[in-house]
């Protein structure tokens, strides 16, 4: 799960890593009381799940309240382009208001799970306030990487080996090594899956402060962190990604026309591929589980035809906790209520198979019937493409 | 032969009051696995659905001998269940569980690192050797004793190229999947090592995806050291970066681990690569000469 850069910041702080002054703001009216409050300059964020905000256009410096007020008026309601967001954009609906400073050093600073490793990495480098994946992979020397002890976290001499190697000496060196210490602690406190400092910086007045944060946490860790969930914003994600994940299903909204649904995430992900080498363009990713219900079943049925470029469907499954006649029933279920007004392919395979084809063929239902993945590709993209036209 | 599990493994199923382990430790015992009994903490001293019930895994290796323990346990206590299996000394140690937060899994390991237990998953389905045992979640109906190894990240594309080895008549050795999960117990180059010595096992069929790097040590150990064929598929080739496709683990992030990269890897190797799921039977039949 993304959270938003104020939220961000106000766990950091939480945690007693520096950040600046600041508030968050919903109309250009508040931005300018908060502007007003700060006093001086100050930098006007939009909050949106994207980088790249400020070539965008997202990110303003004002002069005092009026010019933030003008400016959050700009920012606030406009449709944010990044490389990061879909085409279209996405609506900003808050901006975050601070007090900009004078930097001297722009660095970099992150924590993640290493895999190969199977423990976490805390990485830093003097090249802060660029993309990071371009500096890994020009200089990988560049960047300064420890690895944390699952129990220990990360030790003194770690945070230390970290600050002396960004350069840093004196009284920054020794707020760095405290920061870093507090990050991997909220790190671990918090279950995330990624804290990024990008840029950590060095103000000409001496401070070390994060002048940007991104947080991400592990979805499976949510349960013991009610707290963090209630951060979710919804208006982040695509609506579809949203209604399924009511129903416990996997699902992700991609660009081609041919819905897939398909029980298990490494076969569901095979039957894009064999959609694409079939000619067609997957519509979307839908792993129903292991052991979906008929309900399920039925409401991801739903979900992916309500897709509008959805113009055929492919499911396929091979029965295994997932019983074939289970499948069946919710599939009689969704088709009954909503009416079959897409061509349906439907491959099935394994646990209560002949069952579960008897129980569709008996239901009268006019799906196609295909004999293995192959099969079903082809007359799933045929359909597509006849349904395009 | 076989790698892992055969006839004379001893299994403990923990979370066996739970309704999957119930009904899986039921349908294990019925394709012939030697299933002792189960663990739930507080329920010892009872038995379920015909199955002995103990309080703590110890307890099963002494009065049993259990020596593999299949795990059902909810992720909230999941990392906490390996690690008890692990400290009675049970040498394999099967997780079914979907879902346990990265950072128990990152502890879980590290315990496992001070014991000799071996950690299959989690997030997997489980350890098959067609005719002996079956020690998961798979159906075990669709396998078929023989000669090729399977091992995979995945369940249910296991099941599918299962499914078109036994069609063309092909049986499997021992059938192992190391689960979907960033963090996981045993991976790639360890069943491979396995496979390689396995004098039952001829051939090797393996399974990867999108995410880490797993895929990429595979390849260059097969390069080392693997002197049987291999014919490997990857998923996720249309994936798009940045987003999890269901596994945990199946994601393409900053640029790295996609499909494209691990199949150049494999190939360079002198893997077979196929590149459509509906190829893989048909592959390994061409690779062993069926």
């Amino acid at each position: 799960m993304k959270i938003h850069e104020y939220q961000a910041k106000a766990l950091l702080r939480e945690f007693g890593v520096a950040v600046p002054k600041g508030e968050v703001a919903d109309t250009p009216a508040q931005a300018r009381e908060i502007a007003q409050r700060l006093g001086g300059k100050v930098v006007v964020k939009a909050q949106v799940h994207a980088g790249g905000r400020g070539k965008a256009g997202g990110i303003k410096v004002a002069d005092g309240p009026a010019a933030a007020e003008q400016a959050a008026s700009q920012i606030l309601g406009m449709m944010l382009k990044t490389p990061q967001t879909p085409p279209e954009g996405i609506k900003v609906r808050k901006v975050l208001v601070e007090e900009a400073s004078e930097i001297e050093r722009e660095l970099y600073l992150s924590i993640t799970l290493d895999r190969s490793r199977s423990t976490d990495v805390v990485m830093a480098s003097q090249a802060g306030g660029m993309d990071i994946e371009e500096v890994a992979a020009k200089t990988p020397d560049k960047i300064l990487r420890e690895w944390t002890h699952p129990a220990l976290g990360v030790a003194d001499f770690q945070a230390r080996r970290i600050a002396f190697g960004l350069g840093l000496a004196g009284e920054q060196f020794k707020q760095a090594a405290t920061l870093i210490r507090r990050l991997h602690t909220l790190y671990l406190a918090k279950d995330c899956s990624l804290a990024e400092i990008n840029p950590l910086v060095v103000t000409k007045d001496g401070r070390v402060f994060a002048l940007d944060a991104k947080l991400n946490f592990d979805d499976n860790a949510l349960y013991r962190h009610k707290d963090l969930a209630e951060l979710r914003d919804i208006h982040e994600e695509d609506p579809l990604d949203v209604e399924a994940s009511k129903y416990s299903l996997n699902y992700i909204k991609l660009d081609g026309n041919v819905g897939c649904m398909v029980n298990g995430a490494g076969l569901a992900m095979a039957t894009m591929d064999i959609v694409k080498l079939a000619g067609g363009e997957p519509a979307n990713f839908l792993d129903v589980g292991g052991g979906a219900s008929p309900e399920q079943i039925e409401n991801a049925f739903r979900i992916l035809s309500s897709d509008p470029s959805v113009k055929a469907v492919f499911i396929n499954v091979f029965g295994g906790i997932l019983r074939v006649d289970r499948l069946a029933e919710g599939i009689i279920a969704a088709v009954k209520k909503l009416g079959l007004k897409l061509p349906v392919v439907l491959r099935a395979e394994g646990t209560n198979v002949e069952q579960g084809k008897k129980m569709l063929a008996d239901s009268g239902l006019a799906l196609t019937m295909a004999t293995d993945m192959a099969d079903g590709a082809a007359k799933a993209v045929a359909f597509a493409k006849k349904g395009a036209r | 032969m076989a790698i892992l599990v055969d006839k004379s493994t001893r299994v403990v199923v923990q979370g066996i009051t739970g309704k999957e382990g119930a009904f899986h430790a039921a349908r294990c015992k019925e394709y012939g696995t030697q299933v002792v009994g189960g663990v739930t903490p507080g329920k010892g001293g009872t038995t379920h659905e015909g199955f002995p019930v103990w309080n703590t895994v110890a307890e099963a290796v002494a009065k049993e001998g259990a020596n593999c323990a299949l795990i059902f346990v909810p992720p909230v206590a999941a990392a906490d269940a390996i690690m008890e299996a692990a400290a009675a000394g049970v040498p394999l140690v099967i997780c079914i569980t979907e879902g346990i937060p990265v950072g128990d899994m990152v502890r879980a390991k590290h315990f496992l690192a001070s014991t000799k237990s071996r950690l299959i998953g989690p997030n997997c389905p489980g350890v098959i050797t067609p005719g002996q045992a079956k020690i998961g979640i798979m159906p075990g109906h669709i396998h078929k004793a023989g000669d090729v190894g399977v091992l995979s990240r995945s369940g249910t594309l296991t099941y599918e190229v299962v499914g078109q080895l036994s069609a063309r008549n092909i049986g499997q050795s021992t059938c192992v999947g190391i689960g979907g999960d960033p963090v996981n117990g045993t991976n790639f180059v360890d069943v491979l090592r396995l496979f390689n010595d396995d004098p039952g096992t001829r051939a090797i069929m393996m399974i990867g995806e999108i995410g880490g790097t797993a895929e990429e040590d595979a390849a260059a150990y097969i390069k080392s050291s693997v002197k049987k064929p291999v014919v490997g598929f990857i998923c996720g080739q249309t994936a798009p970066p940045g987003r999890r496709m269901g596994h945990a683990g199946a994601i393409i992030a900053g640029g790295k681990g996609t499909a494209a990269e691990k199949m150049a890897a494999l190939q360079n190797a002198g893997v077979t690569v196929v590149k459509s799921p509906a190829d893989m039977g048909a592959t390994v039949a061409k690779v062993i000469g069926k």
